[in-house]
């Protein structure tokens, strides 16, 4: 009989060893549910575009870079929440919300030159995605009302406004009555760090933020305050914590860091605002704040990993006609075993020989 | 000789820990046994063997004569086994009568079943009301409603876990005389406790298990209280006392404290006053739930008192949180320790920054010395005799007698001016629940002032010299003790409650 | 407005609340259980998969719905064995079930976009179904809807007149005292969470196989979500999330109504109503309670159980 035992200490080598236990066995599956499903098609070749031609060339690279620097950022505002026992579900609204916000004050000078309009816009977007992750901690503060139901709600709520938006006030004047912006002049267009790519400053902000996050919950009461609220909200009371700025401290922040993504995402690869701009990357950002265990410098990781079965499922969906879900399932069965895996680094599997 | 119940040779670990070493015991028909040892002996281990919910290693049982071995609590129960938990198994927000078909086995809930209830709780002199929802009873009528639920399976053998640690001294008596109505109809019953002086009243036999292993087994009234205790421990106890009590002048005060709580279930405080001179102990006498947990919140900071209520070296504190109170050498140390006064699942050198004054030097700006920590942590260790491997080691890992001297260590470190601490050795094996008045005594002999919340009327007696009882959320005026005090004291215990 | 409309309409709104009861009443008997499982609109949609492509494949609609009764079991219980078997956290763990049952009803339904199937045709009691007004409005559904109002009963009798359901409740409220007595919580949280999944799963079923006889990868629009809010407002009282869902309904239809009447909103304005409104009444009952505790939210909701033996 197969026994669970409480662990003294966490165990390190658990820390680093689940991660990759949790992708090798999400590999083995999804090997052998394709194989059932994909009867006419090479498993092992769909793996290889999947997971290890994307890393062959650099063109690819760099739209794994594209795609990993809106997940990083999210996600790192996620996981301070996420370590507060704050479920800030809905950050795909949040995103949405700020791209609309930074991309309308990029509209408005859209005649106008000059280097502050870039930081205007983002400053924007990051309030744009605090105000509406505002509205969720206004109501759980106040209210109690759940947090997750709340962000939820809104994110839908924000998709049919970026329509309404996108027909209405933001519309392409010139534009043939299509659903989408004006396209960005230069002054609001970010900066390409590597040339050539799509690859845009955010990234550098991402990999700057993950440094500063990481000093903070290392090195200052802050991170404290979020991890002991999280872990025991009774003892961040005796150590003289306000629950309700903790609350609205990691609404704000994810909900800030989202509309940044958000903008970035419609000021960078996008390079205006159009319907497309929600991508699911505020679900996803969950997977990878989770698959790093809200680490900041591991979520640089996991957001490339996830970044790469992006791209390497577009190339999937190219190559073999397959569906973009594909990419879906792997991600929910990589956060599957996971989070299966991750009972190892508390827990220690002991064999019991049972008695009569 | 016909046993009732006989344990041989059992043998149960967790690891390498031997919670149950070669223990054998055995009960006779009609007896008040007693099960003595301290925390960590082996008496819940045990008991839980007896009622199906472990499996032994190593051992057998008899009951009624014949082999018993039960595979879960329904074939105890099925055997005539009952058992009334320490912390009551019972479901809130349910009612009484449906708490007590969900401890029986194969019947429902009708008329029928309530007619049965209100049979033996006369029959019992156990007074409830079976359509009431638990969440609103007393602890003492929880109670009630936990032994009814035994005895309707009119059990052979009772087990009965620190049954009187929650009661008042007239529901203690009240308990005794149902206890021996059980015993005379035929039913035995095996007592867990750690209150000798009751002990010695009610049980005929007593067990004393230590470290795992059996020690001894006796009769309670041949032994004194001392004797016994020492039997327990191990070792002899150090008299406590009090000689140098040197008080100063007044440098805390509750004045007309009053709190409705926010929680249906909780107590509502009325108009505490309450003095602390500098150098003294002072004590708050009373059994759980009467208002202590309302009240510490309220003193600790984590909800706010209204101006004029609560005084501190002259200034008014009501408004001041946790943090900044201890900014004024304000220190506290709560009942609960998971959860509460520690986080589990961190280390002891995270768990030091819950209480951070400015002159600790743990953090500047915001900014974490973990080295500054890590100094102040091992001091804690090493002053304050805390058995532990490393000083990363999980809060939850340690044993509750070594938790409970770490939190207190931290807190003495800072040489508080005021220490309020809420049952400061709940829990805790003896030899550190003297550590820990000793440490307290010698605080106050510095001149700090310390007021001490407690259930254990024996702690209270040793350590204060100033006494109030907190009975229904009213605090009594300071008693008398040079006349009856220990009377008026159980008196004010029992308050207005039926 | 003509009389026949308005019958439209509340039989537009009656069929609208049904995917919402079966998925809201499954997940009322988990969250009285004590589990918290985020992975309704997972299921749902895995349902409306399945439920689509047997009909498709079988025109049965008996066995179609089996199927989706049985794939939403199915999914539930990954859902199940990591939360009660591997003690994995339950918000993180229902999140991964609705991705991972998106990602999977995506990618088998590909091949099914373009088909349609035959609905499930209404009953016809003789006679009572030809009453003027009422045999329409009370006698004319298909017996999936008929179903929903059954299940609801059948859940109210069962959690409240038996004595599994009696221990059931009892472990949503003190797990610890329940495994103390001897009740084997594991496994009663176990079938509740398979039961969960089964509702999902008919709930997702009769969007595909009665509302619109195609498939589209976003077919449950949240309602999942939705039905997770709808717990809350029924103060996990069975009868009341018919209340719950037949205001979700209204509003929905309402909603498409108003469209048509050419009222002066534009549709994505209606179309969020349904969202903000579920905020709106969570709010509201929050409101209301404001200085009582919740003593109907089920103590244990969401806490891992640790078994001490």
């Amino acid at each position: 009989m197969i026994r669970l035992i409480p662990r003294i200490e966490n165990s390190n080598a658990m820390i680093l060893l689940s991660p990759l236990l949790a992708l090798t066995f999400t590999v083995i599956t999804a090997y052998f549910i394709f194989a059932s499903i994909l009867v006419d098609i090479e498993v092992s070749s769909v793996f290889y575009t999947l997971f290890v031609e994307p890393l062959t060339d650099s063109y690819y690279i760099s739209e794994l870079l594209v795609k990993a620097a809106p997940l990083m950022i999210i996600a790192l505002g996620l996981s301070i929440g996420f370590r507060a026992g704050v479920w800030n579900i809905g950050a795909e609204g949040q995103f949405v919300i700020g791209g609309i916000a930074g991309s309308a004050v990029g509209l408005y000078f859209y005649d106008v030159e000059g280097f502050w309009i870039i930081p205007l816009m983002a400053i924007a977007g990051i309030l744009g995605g605090m105000f509406y992750a505002s509205i969720a901690a206004f109501l759980k503060t106040k209210y109690q009302v759940n947090e997750i139901l709340v962000t939820l709600m809104l994110t839908y709520v924000a998709v049919l406004f970026l329509s309404a938006m996108l027909q209405g006030p933001l519309r392409n004047p010139s534009g043939f009555n299509f659903p989408e912006s004006r396209i960005f002049h230069d002054s609001a267009l970010l900066p390409i760090i590597w040339q050539g790519t799509r690859v845009h400053i955010g990234l550098i902000i991402a990999i700057l933020f993950s440094f500063v996050i990481w000093f903070g919950i290392k090195r200052h009461m802050l991170g404290m305050q979020i991890k002991i609220t999280g872990s025991a909200p009774r003892a961040a009371k005796f150590a003289g914590f306000d629950d309700n700025k903790t609350v609205w401290f990691s609404l704000l922040i994810s909900g800030g860091l989202a509309g940044l993504a958000g903008l970035f995402e419609a000021a960078g690869p996008a390079g205006q605002l159009t319907p497309g701009l929600p991508q699911f990357y505020g679900f996803t950002a969950i997977i990878v704040a989770f698959l790093a265990r809200l680490h900041p410098l591991g979520i640089l990781f996991s957001a490339s990993l996830i970044a790469l079965t992006y791209v390497g499922g577009e190339n999937v969906q190219i190559d073999y006609d397959l569906p973009s879900s594909i990419t879906q399932i792997l991600q929910g069965m990589l956060l599957f075993y996971f989070l299966a895996c991750d009972i190892l680094i508390k827990y220690k599997v002991v064999l019991f020989k049972t008695i009569r | 000789m016909n046993y009732q119940l006989e344990i041989n040779n059992i043998t149960k670990s967790y690891g390498d820990l031997k919670a149950n070493d070669d223990v054998s015991l055995n009960i006779k028909p009609s007896n008040i046994h007693a099960l003595l040892g301290e925390n960590g002996a082996g008496k819940s281990t045990l008991v839980k063997v007896i009622y199906g919910s472990l499996m032994p290693d190593r051992g057998e049982m008899k009951w009624l004569g014949k082999p018993y071995s039960p595979k879960n609590p329904f074939d105890a129960r099925e055997q005539g086994i009952a058992m009334v938990f320490q912390h009551f198994s019972l479901f809130e927000s349910l009612t009484v009568e449906e708490n007590i078909v969900l401890g029986l086995d194969g019947v429902r809930l009708d008329e029928n079943f309530t007619e049965q209830i209100i049979k033996y709780s006369k029959q019992y002199g156990l007074d409830i009301n079976p359509h009431q929802v638990v969440g609103d009873l007393s602890v003492g009528a929880r109670q009630r409603v936990e032994i009814i639920r035994c005895l309707m399976q009119n059990p052979k053998l009772l087990i009965m876990d620190e049954p009187t640690s929650v009661l008042t001294p007239q529901e203690v008596s009240d308990l005794f005389i149902t206890l021996r109505k059980l015993a005379d109809g035929g039913c035995s019953i095996l007592y867990i406790s750690h209150k000798l002086e009751e002990v010695r009243q009610i049980c005929s036999e007593a067990t004393i298990l230590r470290d795992g292993k059996l020690i001894e087994n006796c009769i309670p009234q041949d032994h004194s209280q001392q004797e016994l205790a020492e039997m327990m421990i191990g070792k002899k106890l150090i008299q406590l006392a009090r000689s140098n009590i040197n008080t100063g002048e007044n440098i805390f005060s509750i004045s007309n404290l009053s709190q409705k709580s926010d929680d249906m279930f909780g107590v509502d405080l009325k108009n505490i006053s309450l003095s602390v001179m500098k150098g003294s102990i002072v004590g708050i006498a009373g059994v759980a739930g009467n208002g202590q947990d309302e009240l510490m919140e309220l003193l600790i900071g984590e909800i706010t008192s209204p101006p004029g209520t609560l005084s501190f070296k002259g200034g008014d504190i009501g408004n001041l949180n946790s943090h900044e109170r201890r900014q004024l050498s304000m220190f506290f140390i709560p009942e609960e320790r998971l959860g509460h006064g520690a986080v589990p699942d961190m280390g002891l050198n995270e768990n030091m920054l819950l209480s951070r004054p400015q002159k600790s030097q743990m953090t500047s700006y915001g900014v974490i010395d973990w080295q500054s920590v890590e100094r102040l942590t091992q001091k804690v260790i090493s002053d304050f005799d805390v058995q532990t491997p490393s000083s990363r080691m999980l809060a939850k890992s340690l044993s509750g007698g070594n938790l409970q001297k770490f939190m207190v260590g931290r807190e003495l470190i800072q040489s508080p001016e005021l220490l309020i601490v809420a049952q400061p050795t709940w829990g805790v094996d003896a030899g550190s629940a003297n550590n820990i008045h000793q440490a307290l005594i010698a605080l106050a002999d510095k001149g700090s002032a310390i007021l001490i919340i407690s259930q254990d009327l024996d702690e209270i007696l040793t350590l204060c010299e100033q006494i109030h009882v907190l009975s229904e959320g009213s605090l009594s005026s300071a008693v008398d003790m040079k006349e009856d005090g220990l009377e008026k004291i159980s008196q004010l215990m029992v308050g207005s409650e039926s | 407005m003509n009389e026949s409309l308005l019958i439209n309409i509340i039989i537009g709104i009656s069929i609208a609340s049904v995917p919402l009861i079966f998925a809201a009443i499954g997940e009322l008997v988990v969250e009285r259980s004590g589990v918290l499982n985020l992975g309704v609109e997972g299921m749902m949609i895995v349902g409306a998969l399945l439920g689509f492509v047997v009909q498709f494949h079988t025109g049965s609609p008996f066995i179609a719905v089996l199927a989706a009764l049985l794939g939403g079991m199915a999914i539930a219980s990954i859902f199940a064995f990591l939360t009660q078997f591997l003690l994995t956290n339950q918000v993180a763990t229902g999140l991964a079930l609705t991705l991972f049952g998106l990602g999977f009803s995506a990618f088998v339904g590909r091949g099914y976009t373009e088909e349609t199937i035959q609905l499930i045709t209404s009953t016809h009691i003789p006679v009572l179904s030809d009453i003027p007004i009422v045999g329409p409005l009370l006698f004319s559904y298909n017996p999936l809807v008929y179903l929903a109002f059954f299940m609801v009963y059948l859940v109210w009798w069962f959690l409240f007149k038996t004595k599994q359901g009696l221990i059931l409740r009892s472990i949503g409220d003190n797990h610890d005292a329940a495994h103390a007595i001897g009740h084997n919580v594991i496994r009663y949280r176990v079938m509740a969470i398979l039961f969960g999944g089964a509702m999902a799963g008919i709930g997702g079923a009769f969007l595909s196989l009665v509302q619109v006889p195609i498939w589209g990868e976003d077919m449950t629009a949240g309602r999942g979500w939705i039905a997770l809010g709808l717990v809350v407002f029924s103060s996990w009282q069975p009868f009341r999330v018919i209340l719950g869902a037949i205001i979700f309904g209204g509003i929905t239809i309402l909603q498409l109504h108003a469209q048509g009447f050419d009222i002066r909103i534009s549709a994505q304005y209606l179309s969020m109503l349904p969202y903000l409104a579920t905020i709106i009444i969570l709010v509201s009952l929050r409101m209301r309670a404001k200085n009582k505790t919740n003593r109907t939210m089920p103590n244990c909701l969401g806490r891992i159980f640790h078994s001490t033996t």
